[in-house]
This record gives C-alpha cells, sequence and structure tokens, in this order.
C-alpha cells in the first residue's frame, strides 16, 4: 500500500453526534490523506451519512473536531464553518445519497452553478455582468471550459443540452460527480456513488474516481455498500457500526478483521449457543474470507 | 373499416346503450343537484325587501340539456359521427341565425330559444357547435384510416415545440403591437386606459417572477410592495413638492429596503410557510397605512398626487406656474389622450426594463443561482452558494419593481388609499404569473390580458363576465396544468442546435440540422 507518509487531509477528532437521546455518532476518530481514497463502510444506519452531514456542515457535531488542511490555504475547522461557506472556502465538495440535481436546468447549467462563487466576483456581484463587461464575458468563458472539460471527462458533452432530470439514473450520477469537481475542491465526498449502477457503469466510475485521485491530486471520501468498488480503489477504509469506529486500515488489513466479519454478518448470542456449534458458526464465517484477505 | 362504423351508427356494436344512458343520467342528475339552487332560485328586490323567485323550468331545460349534450358526447365516444353532427351542425345553425336575428334588429327572439338571456343562449350555442366540430374531427380521422396514436410524450413534446416557437416570434410581434396600440384607428380613451391597466399587472407580473418564478419563493405579499412605492412617491410628492421622475428611484429603493426587512425573517421558511407570512406581511403594511393617520392619511388616501412630466414639460392645458407645456412646446392641439398615452408609453418602458433586467439577470450568475435555489436549495449549499443573500436579492429585485409599478399606479390615479392593495391583488398577480407559466416572460403577457384585459373588455356582460373568468381559469389548469406558455429556455447552451436531441424532441432538432 501507499505508505509513502502521505499529508493528512482530513482529521476527524472525537466527533459525536447526538440527536436528542440517540447517539448517531460516538466519539470516532479518523484521517484522510490527501491524495487518496478513504472510504467508509458500515451497515445501514451505521452513522456514515451523519458523518458527511458534519463534514459539510449540514449538522453541527455535539462534539470534537473536525480539521481540513488544505494544502493552499492551511488549515480549516470545519465545525465551526456556515454550511455553504465549507465548499466556498475550504473547497469541500459533496454529492448526495439521493441524487440532488437541478433538474430543470441544463446538464451544462448545472455545472456553471456550480462555479458560481468565481463568476460572481467576476461579474462584480451582478453590477459589471449587468452591463456586460468583458472580463465577465471572458470569465463565462471560462467556465464553461471548465464544464466541458468534465463532460468529456463524464462522458456527457453531447447531452450537455439536455434537462439534467431527462438523463438516464447512471449519467445523473456522473453529472452529479462532475458538478462537485467543478467547485475545484481539494476534497470530494461521494455518498454512495455506485448506488443503483450497473456492474458495467460501476466500473466506469471506478475509473472514474481513480482518475480524479490521480490526474486532479485531490483526496475522495468515499461512502459506498459496493463491496467491489470499496475494495478495489481505496486505499484507506473506516469501518463504522452503530456510531463506533470498529476498523481502520487498508482494504486487505480490514477484510480480515473479526470485528467487521461479526457487523456485517451479525453477532450470534454465544451464551446460549452450546459452545461446539459457535466454534463451528465462527470458523464457518472467518474461513471463506481469508482467501480473499491474502489475495488482496 | 373507419366507413362503415361511420355510415351505419345503428348496426354499430360499439354503442353501449345501457353505459349511455348511465352516464347521461348520472351528469344530468349532477347538473339538476347544482343548479336547484344556483339558478332555481332567485333573490330579487321587491318593494318591501327581497323575495324569493323560483325558476324551476329553466332547471328542467338545463337538466334536459345536460342529458342531451352528454350522450351526444358519448355517442361521439364510440364512434357515432354522422348523426351528431347533422342533429349538432342543425341545431347550431338555427340558433346562431336566431341570435344574430336578435342581435342585429333587437326584436325578441327567446320564444324560439331555450333560455331569456341571449348570453346563456350563446353558451350553448358554443357547446352545440363545439360537439359538432369534435364529431367532424372524429369522421375526418377515422376516414382517413386509424390514426397513428401520439403517445402522452409525443403529444407533450408537440406542445412544448408549439410554446418553444411562439414564445420566440411572439415576444417582438407583441413589442411591436405595443408600440403603435396607442395609434391603431379602434383604440380609444377607454382602449387606452384598459392597455395602461394591463401593462401595469404586466410589469408587476415579471416583478414577481423574478421572485416566484425564478427563485421558486412563493411570495404572497407582493401587493404589499407595490403599496410601499405608491405610498413613497405620494407622500414624498404631496410633502416635498418632488417630481415623479426624481421620486421613482427613491420609490424603487424604499420597496427594495421593504423587500430585506420582510426576507429577513422567512429565510428559514420554504413553501406553505413561506406563502403563509408573506400573507401576513402584506396586510400588515396595509393595516399600516390604514391606521397611521398622521402620517398617510389613513383610509382617506393621498389626493393630489402630481402626473409625471416629459422632461419637464407637464401634459395639461395650462401650465400652472405659468410655464411651457407639452403640447405648446411642439406646437401641438391639446387633446385629453395625450397624458393618456404619454402614461401608456412610461409604463410600456418601466414594463420593458422589467423584462430586459430581467432576461438578463437569468444569464448572469446570480439568476442562474436563483434558479438553482428553486430547484435544490440543499444542493446549492453543498456547491457554496449563500442561501441567505441570494434568496435576499430575489426579494430586494423583486419588491424593487413593484415599487417602481407603484409609483406609476400613484401617479396614474392622483389618489391612492389602502383600499388599493388588498390580498384580491396580491392574488391576481400571483394568479398572472402561475396561470401565464412559471418563469415564462410572454407567458405573463398573455395571461395579464386574459385576466385583466378580457374581463375589462367584456364589461358589459355583466355577471357573465365572472363566470368566463372563472371558466377560463379552469379550461387553462385542466390543458396546461403548467401554465399557458410554460417554457424555459436554457441560459446558456453548449450546442447551437446540435448536438444530442432530448428524447422526444428528436424531430426539433431534426429541423434545426447539424
Amino acid at each position: 500500500m501507499s505508505d509513502t507518509a502521505t499529508a493528512p487531509l482530513l482529521a476527524v477528532d472525537h466527533l459525536t453526534m447526538r440527536f436528542g437521546g440517540l447517539v448517531a455518532i460516538d466519539d470516532v476518530s479518523f484521517v484522510a490523506a490527501d491524495r487518496q481514497i478513504t472510504a467508509i463502510i458500515g451497515p445501514n444506519g451505521a452513522g456514515k451519512t451523519t458523518v458527511f452531514n458534519c463534514l459539510t456542515g449540514f449538522y453541527q457535531p455535539t462534539e470534537g473536531r473536525l480539521t481540513l488542511t488544505h494544502p493552499r490555504k492551511g488549515p480549516f475547522l470545519l465545525e465551526r464553518m456556515d454550511g455553504y461557506r465549507i465548499p466556498q472556502e475550504a473547497d469541500v465538495a459533496r454529492t448526495f445519497q439521493n441524487i440532488r440535481l437541478f433538474s430543470q436546468m441544463t446538464v451544462l447549467e448545472n455545472l456553471i452553478v456550480a462555479q458560481h462563487n468565481r463568476l460572481m466576483r467576476a461579474s462584480a456581484f451582478t453590477l459589471a455582468g449587468l452591463v456586460g463587461l468583458s472580463r465577465y464575458t471572458s470569465a463565462e468563458k471560462k467556465a464553461v471550459e471548465k464544464a466541458r472539460y468534465w463532460l468529456d471527462k463524464v462522458n456527457l458533452t453531447d447531452r450537455a443540452d439536455w434537462d439534467a432530470g431527462h438523463l438516464p439514473y447512471g449519467a445523473q450520477r456522473r453529472l452529479e460527480i462532475a458538478r462537485a469537481m467543478c467547485i475545484d475542491p481539494v476534497l470530494l465526498c461521494l455518498d454512495e456513488p455506485a448506488a443503483g449502477l450497473n456492474p458495467r457503469e460501476s466500473h466506469d466510475l471506478n475509473r472514474l474516481l481513480l482518475s480524479i485521485r490521480d490526474e486532479e491530486g485531490i483526496g475522495l471520501l468515499l461512502i459506498e455498500h459496493d463491496m467491489n468498488v470499496v475494495m478495489e480503489i481505496s486505499d484507506h477504509i473506516v469501518v463504522l457500526d452503530y456510531g463506533r469506529k470498529i476498523s481502520d486500515g487498508t482494504p486487505a488489513e480490514v477484510r480480515a478483521d473479526p470485528a467487521v466479519i461479526r457487523a456485517y454478518l451479525g453477532e450470534e448470542e454465544d451464551e446460549e449457543l452450546p459452545p461446539a456449534v459457535a466454534e463451528d458458526l465462527a470458523a464457518e464465517k472467518t474461513h471463506p474470507e481469508r482467501p480473499g484477505g491474502e489475495g488482496a | 373499416m373507419g366507413d362503415t362504423t361511420a355510415r351505419t351508427p345503428a348496426a354499430n356494436p360499439g354503442v353501449d346503450w345501457a353505459a349511455l344512458a348511465k352516464e347521461s343520467v348520472l351528469t344530468a342528475l349532477v347538473v339538476l343537484g347544482l343548479s336547484v339552487y344556483m339558478i332555481g332560485l332567485k333573490a330579487e328586490d321587491v318593494t318591501g325587501g327581497l323575495a324569493i323567485i323560483t325558476r324551476y323550468d329553466s332547471v328542467a331545460i338545463v337538466t334536459v340539456l345536460a342529458f342531451l349534450l352528454r350522450a351526444a358526447l358519448v355517442l361521439v365516444r364510440s364512434g357515432v359521427y354522422l348523426p351528431v353532427i347533422l342533429v349538432c351542425g342543425a341545431l347550431a345553425v338555427a340558433m346562431t341565425g336566431l341570435l344574430g336575428a336578435w342581435w342585429a334588429t333587437g326584436e325578441e327572439m327567446s320564444a324560439y330559444l331555450p333560455f331569456g338571456d341571449p348570453v346563456v343562449n350563446g353558451l350553448l350555442d358554443l357547446m352545440l357547435i363545439a360537439l359538432a366540430v369534435r364529431a367532424a374531427l372524429r369522421l375526418r380521422a377515422s376516414l382517413h384510416g386509424p390514426a397513428k396514436a401520439m403517445t402522452q410524450e409525443e403529444k407533450e413534446a408537440k406542445a412544448a415545440r408549439f410554446v418553444k416557437n411562439f414564445s420566440m416570434f411572439a415576444g417582438p410581434a407583441l413589442l411591436a403591437f405595443a408600440l403603435i396600440y396607442p395609434f391603431l384607428p379602434f383604440v380609444d380613451r377607454f382602449y387606452l386606459d384598459v392597455a395602461v391597466l394591463v401593462m401595469t399587472y404586466v410589469m408587476l407580473g415579471w416583478g414577481l417572477n423574478i421572485v416566484v418564478g425564478l427563485a421558486g419563493l412563493l411570495d404572497l405579499g407582493y401587493v404589499a410592495f407595490y403599496a410601499v412605492g405608491a405610498y413613497s412617491y405620494a407622500l414624498l410628492a404631496t410633502n416635498f413638492d418632488l417630481g415623479f421622475w426624481v421620486c421613482l428611484p427613491f420609490a424603487g429603493v424604499m420597496a427594495a429596503s421593504f423587500g430585506l426587512l420582510l426576507g429577513f425573517p422567512v429565510l428559514r421558511l420554504r413553501g406553505d410557510y413561506l406563502a403563509i407570512v408573506t400573507l401576513g406581511f402584506g396586510e400588515i403594511i396595509r393595516v399600516i397605512l390604514l391606521n397611521w393617520y398622521q402620517f398617510t392619511n389613513g383610509p382617506d388616501g393621498i389626493s393630489g398626487i402630481p402626473k409625471p412630466t416629459f422632461f419637464g414639460l407637464p401634459l395639461v392645458r395650462r401650465a400652472a406656474d405659468g410655464g411651457e407645456t407639452f403640447h405648446q412646446f411642439f406646437n401641438m392641439q391639446y387633446s385629453t389622450t395625450d397624458r393618456i398615452v404619454f402614461l401608456y408609453y412610461v409604463i410600456l418602458i418601466l414594463a420593458m426594463v422589467t423584462n430586459l433586467f430581467t432576461m438578463r439577470i437569468r444569464k448572469l450568475p446570480i439568476g442562474r443561482a436563483w434558479e438553482a435555489l428553486r430547484e435544490d436549495e440543499i444542493a446549492c449549499r453543498s456547491l457554496g452558494i449563500n442561501p441567505t443573500n441570494t434568496k435576499l436579492t430575489a426579494f430586494a429585485i423583486g419588491a424593487m419593481f413593484a415599487g417602481f409599478a407603484g409609483s406609476f399606479f400613484a401617479t396614474r390615479q392622483g389618489f391612492i388609499s389602502p383600499e388599493s392593495f388588498t390580498f384580491i391583488e396580491s392574488a391576481v398577480i400571483l394568479a398572472v404569473v402561475v396561470l401565464g407559466g412559471m418563469g415564462s416572460q410572454i407567458g405573463v403577457v398573455v395571461a395579464a390580458v386574459i385576466l385583466i384585459g378580457l374581463p375589462e373588455i367584456f364589461r358589459d356582460l355583466q355577471q357573465y363576465r365572472m363566470l368566463a373568468f372563472g371558466g377560463a381559469m379552469v379550461l387553462i389548469m385542466l390543458w396546461r396544468p403548467a401554465g399557458l406558455l410554460a417554457f424555459r429556455e436554457p441560459t446558456i447552451r453548449l450546442w447551437k442546435g446540435g448536438g444530442k436531441p432530448e428524447p422526444g424532441n428528436e424531430k426539433a432538432a431534426a429541423e434545426a440540422g447539424p
């Protein structure tokens, strides 16, 4: 694995999120490195999306610190920032589990809206744009070029003028990633990008995510249920269960971790089973995982 | 195959007489239930108070007619064309003839007609014509063989193409018409007044379109900003002796500040909740205007608001201070309509400024952010768009145009009072925007003409104009639930006519060519 020390891009320290009496995240700490793909996995209700919502300012964490070390702008304490300032200043982009596109606007418009803040400055907060100064025109041209670049990457160029809502599902997922990339992020958070994709589409998605990591040189944080995607592209995996971190490491390490297996396949009540049966069950469960763990 | 069904209707196995009877009886019953109270009983002034007169004969006629018309409709649906065409056509021709004679000679013809009132007879005539035309169209379709059934998607795409083409050509055509309108031969003082009124609502509709159509914030208190603009101008003009053109920007700024004032508390609200709060805001402004007697003169209103001048030249017969007037300067005969024509052009320019501003700002980042906010606020935040500022600008800019329109209203009327700024005004402006098709500029014009202009022009029809108004609303909602001209032109295109066409839109792209 890439043991060469990569700078920590995001440090999550003792993150806790409570909703009334419910503890959604309980003292979770992990680090996501720059230029790496970090996956957060875990069974349903493990608190993965809540971590994302804390990171991107949709929730105010109850406790804990979220430090983003921006390669160019220095450190940001994300838990203290307003939701919209996190993408605007700290350059953290995200996608959503249930796709959130501007569905009545065209594909191209979706990508232009993502470059809102740069264009706003270029149009001198609308005043220069209203009278049609060339500064704004050229800024818009640049924005279209950037959009074009990402359209080419996600293979949507010839459908650029479609309403985003008319695209097929897989294309909408790709467009959402392209839109997030248009804000020039240093950290891209993807909430289940492979959900609902067929094997071919999810293979293409893997290639896209790897190329974002390698060519754009940014960190990716990924929530995913599709283990093929996770195991194939992740550099680092964090496993959550019931709001706690139960494992953390490379794909091979995580795959072999008994705590992870227990979380995914269920924990049998040892006391109620005869010892022999319990042993058999444990053997059955760990055994099939072993070859895969070694092969990775 | 279509021929046989059409020519031998009696032998047509498609007619299910039992179903026909059932459907027609049901319709007749519904009509009977409704008309017993609405038509059967009428309160009338008699000496010594109100008396209720009964008109059960009309109820009977209406019920029988409902039965017959419904039966005819079912017959058309099951493939019986010729008899329906013949019967309905003959009746329609006869009725049209009688009504025409009535209108031309003024001689009472109601003895030969089912109803005593020409308008109601006319409605029945229209229904008969519609039935005959429908049957004729079906017959033609069946003679030409089974028509290629259009799917719902194709129909929608066709409608969308029509709306798109209409929107593109109608804009310049309507503008040209508006420019020469005061000089058209049939346009007299009344038509000019109606046009000024319609144009005021067009401007208000375009202003509200920014808030509702673009930013997607349902504002039921828009009239409050209209009132703020009107009172700003009226108070400045009467207290400080300032002219219209000086006060106009100030009225806009005042209204925009009130937009911000309303915007702040409602930022977190969406949909229904926002609508309720804005509704309350509209009422608060009106109640303040009504009760702050020392400042606004309360229910007595403000009168003697000065008229706008043409670059300092007043449009009056004789200038008050002995100065030069418009007609003296241009060596023209003085005419009272000059002033109305001038007002017409003032509102036309104000409205066009609103329109051009909106069209331009749609293509700017702030306009795109408004539309994005309408589509998905959470996604906007995840892209670093500040929803607070974006919403506030939409509120403020929308309010500013209402303020301009309000000053114009004050100067045109010469007198304003809180009565002009009731909730119903907000509702009418919103209806103009929604019926026109949210976000559609040309739709607002069409809807304003229909909702404001037609009721004015058909004032002679008295109570029936409200009936027609309601009927038109129902029809629009049935046929074009998204609004008359709901069509969104993308603010930017990657492909000019080329590119891969959208589903259901292949034909349009093929016409455009590569």
